[in-house]
């Protein structure tokens, strides 16, 4: 499959007051064609960061690239000019924000909201980008698309101001969507529908997607894969159906073990101990060893490099190394496990 | 939004009703006659000035004579200042000079202001910003009249670009006199654009026009620009007060024949039916700029207008 986007050992700080916040501390992944691509992690881990800073939306006086690169389109984002970024944006790469009800500019009417990027970006009169602003209205499934051309946010509720921020993402045709929370600020029957808008169209224009959020339950509902972020690194990767059903990091472990879940009746929710770390002075070794009942001693001293579980699936834990002990998942995690093929615990084809 | 037009007229009216009524007795209650030399005359005399001027009868009959007059237009003429003349005619003549260095003020303070709120803003944290702001400083904190001797002195008397006092020399003659009344809107909008401008551009929607491609200058003032503005918005009517006020006193330091000046004087003199057609005019000018915000409001902020429609 094509690599539309790379992200190569990305490490990125915040100078703040305090010193410096090593918010993302050396990141890789991929990202293909046409696929969805989810980033999960508590707040503060640094999915949020790591799409602003593709986009380059961070503010510039603060922030600072550390090493690694961005590629796409064969050039570094994180070297390329503001002129340059911005020809990028909105074009090639568009965003979804987490708040609908605060990310439309609430004294212009959304018609020209949409045909914004649209003129900008492309050759076109502004009769032209008003039809493709109607097509792309109609397209996010909202009703009387000219007659709500002309109208303000506040006239829109909720739900419908996340469709206009979708339209206005795809308006170019964007070859990567990063959806930063996209139904978070939702209520859950609108969620549904925006995941479903999301889904559709995809298929129609074949764009990859970012897509981050820490619910899980979104993220089995949208991805083809999914990236494990905490403490400011990835520290697992692999098809939707490797995280969750063969996960080998104690955090995935603990997340997944976190997830309210239909069987386990009136079991107590688990909750992981602790706090997320201090990225002003981020831990030595594993960053989740402190908060982990699997820690071993060389996790508080060395981080561990990635381990691949298959040609898909990489985790970064001390666990999988060979010469670790053998340690068994919270049972949660291996009631998952006894349903995956290749999983230490598969009981065949017992589902 | 005729309805709510429609309505806001009938509050202003009763409110200038109630302005009259107030300034009528607070008058009243003034030491001395409008009758310069009262003492020389004679009873007989004083008794003659008094009934042409209607000043012979009681209170209350002089009360519902003039709110009668006032309802159809009428003024009344003026008492000693401008002897005998008609006080809508003596405003009107004296409203040019006023409304010139009153708007040239206004224009030149509120432009001014935006444009330093606006660069303090976009280069938050630089000497531009502390400048912009030591400027705003100065400007709440000097009162006009020691500003404009400033401005006298420097301008007029040292450098000799403009006229020191006097309406002479047409513009030229109005410069100074803007510039004094212009410090304090400028300050005001300057400070008041910097902080919702730093907010604004703080906010969500901004973040997505860059997401979309915008450029800085397309995100200042596509953007962010209508979105500082409301609260300035706000602020307009008391601003127009202070241009008001200011102009009481700059007129009087620059001997211009204004509204301001002749009020002044007036007051001076007793002659009651100047200060209560000046009263009455000021106050009629003050209540629209209120009305005129109001309306503004709408204009700018679409979320006002539509529920003022309903209203």
């Amino acid at each position: 499959m094509e690599k539309i986007l790379q992200v190569k050992d990305l490490e990125l700080s915040f100078h703040t007051f305090g010193g410096e916040v090593k918010a993302i501390r050396g990141v890789n992944f991929d990202l293909y064609k046409g696929e969805t691509l989810a980033i999960v992690g508590e707040s503060g881990s640094g999915k949020s960061v790591t799409t602003k800073s593709i986009m380059r939306l961070l503010p510039e006086a603060t922030s600072e690239f550390k090493s690694g690169e961005i590629l796409f389109g064969g050039r570094d984002l994180t070297k390329l000019s503001d002129k340059a970024m911005q020809k990028i944006r909105g074009k090639d790469i568009s965003m979804i924000f987490q708040d609908p009800m605060t990310s439309l500019n609430p004294t212009m009417p959304v018609g020209r909201q949409i045909t914004e990027p649209i003129l900008k970006h492309q050759k076109v009169s502004k009769d032209e980008a008003k039809k493709v602003a109607i097509d792309l209205l109609r397209l996010v499934g909202m009703p009387k698309p000219e007659l709500r051309m002309k109208q303000y946010p506040h006239q829109f509720s909720g739900g419908q101001r996340q469709r206009i921020v979708i339209a206005i993402a795809l308006a170019c045709n964007p070859q990567i969507l990063i959806a930063d929370e996209p139904t978070t600020a939702l209520d859950v029957t609108i969620q549904a529908q925006i995941l479903e808008l999301m889904k559709d169209l995809q298929k129609k224009i074949d764009t990859s997607i970012i897509f981050i959020t820490h619910d899980l339950g979104v993220v089995a509902n949208v991805a083809d894969r999914v990236a494990v972020m905490y403490g400011g690194k990835i520290v697992e990767i692999g098809t939707v159906d490797e995280i969750f059903y063969n996960p080998q990091h104690p955090y995935t472990w603990g997340l997944l073990s976190s997830m309210p879940s239909m069987d386990a009746e009136d079991a107590k929710l688990y909750a992981i101990p602790g706090t997320p770390p201090d990225l002003l002075d981020p831990p030595k070794g594993d960053a989740f060893a402190l908060r982990s009942e699997y820690a071993m001693k060389i996790d508080m001293e060395q981080p561990p490099p990635f381990f691949k579980v298959s040609d898909t699936h990489m985790a970064a834990t001390w666990l999988l190394h060979p010469d670790a002990p053998e340690v068994e998942p919270p049972v949660m995690v291996i009631e998952r496990m006894k349903k995956f093929p290749g999983s230490r615990y598969y009981e065949g084809g017992a589902n | 939004m005729a309805r709510y037009i429609g309505k806001r007229l009938i509050y202003m009216f009763i409110t200038l009703a109630l302005i009259a009524t107030f300034t009528f007795f607070l008058m009243k209650v003034l030491p001395g006659s409008p009758i310069a030399s009262a003492d020389k005359l004679s009873p007989e005399q004083r008794a003659v000035v008094e009934a042409r001027y209607g000043l012979d009868q009681p209170l209350p009959v002089q009360y519902f004579n003039y709110m009668f007059g006032l309802l159809q237009g009428d003024l009344g003429i003026s008492i000693n200042q401008f002897k005998g003349a008609d006080v809508t005619d003596v405003i009107l003549s004296r409203m040019g000079p006023s409304a010139q260095i009153g708007f040239q003020g206004m224009v030149l303070g509120t432009f001014l202001g935006i444009l330093f709120g606006m660069v303090a803003a976009l280069r938050q944290n630089t000497w531009v910003d502390y400048t912009s702001t030591i400027v705003a400083i100065i400007g709440i904190s000097i009162p006009s009249f020691v500003f404009a001797s400033l401005l006298q002195y420097w301008f007029g008397l040292k450098w000799d670009l403009f006229p020191v006092a006097l309406w002479k020399d047409g513009f030229m003659s109005s410069v100074l006199p803007s510039i004094a009344l212009a410090m304090f809107p400028l300050a005001t909008a300057a400070r008041f654009i910097r902080t919702e401008m730093i907010e604004v551009l703080g906010s969500d929607y901004i973040t997505l026009a860059k997401a979309k491609g915008a450029s800085g200058s397309e995100i200042a003032f596509k953007h962010a620009f209508r979105n500082a503005l409301i609260p300035l918005v706000t602020v307009l009517g008391p601003m127009a007060v202070s241009i008001l006020t200011g102009s009481l006193v700059v007129e009087q330091i620059f001997a211009i024949p204004g509204i301001g000046e002749q009020f002044v004087k007036s007051i001076m003199v007793n002659d009651f039916s100047i200060i209560m057609g000046t009263t009455m005019f000021f106050s009629v000018f003050l209540i629209a700029i209120i009305l005129i915000v109001d309306i503004l409001y709408g204009v700018i902020d679409p979320r006002i207008r539509l529920s003022g429609g309903k209203n």
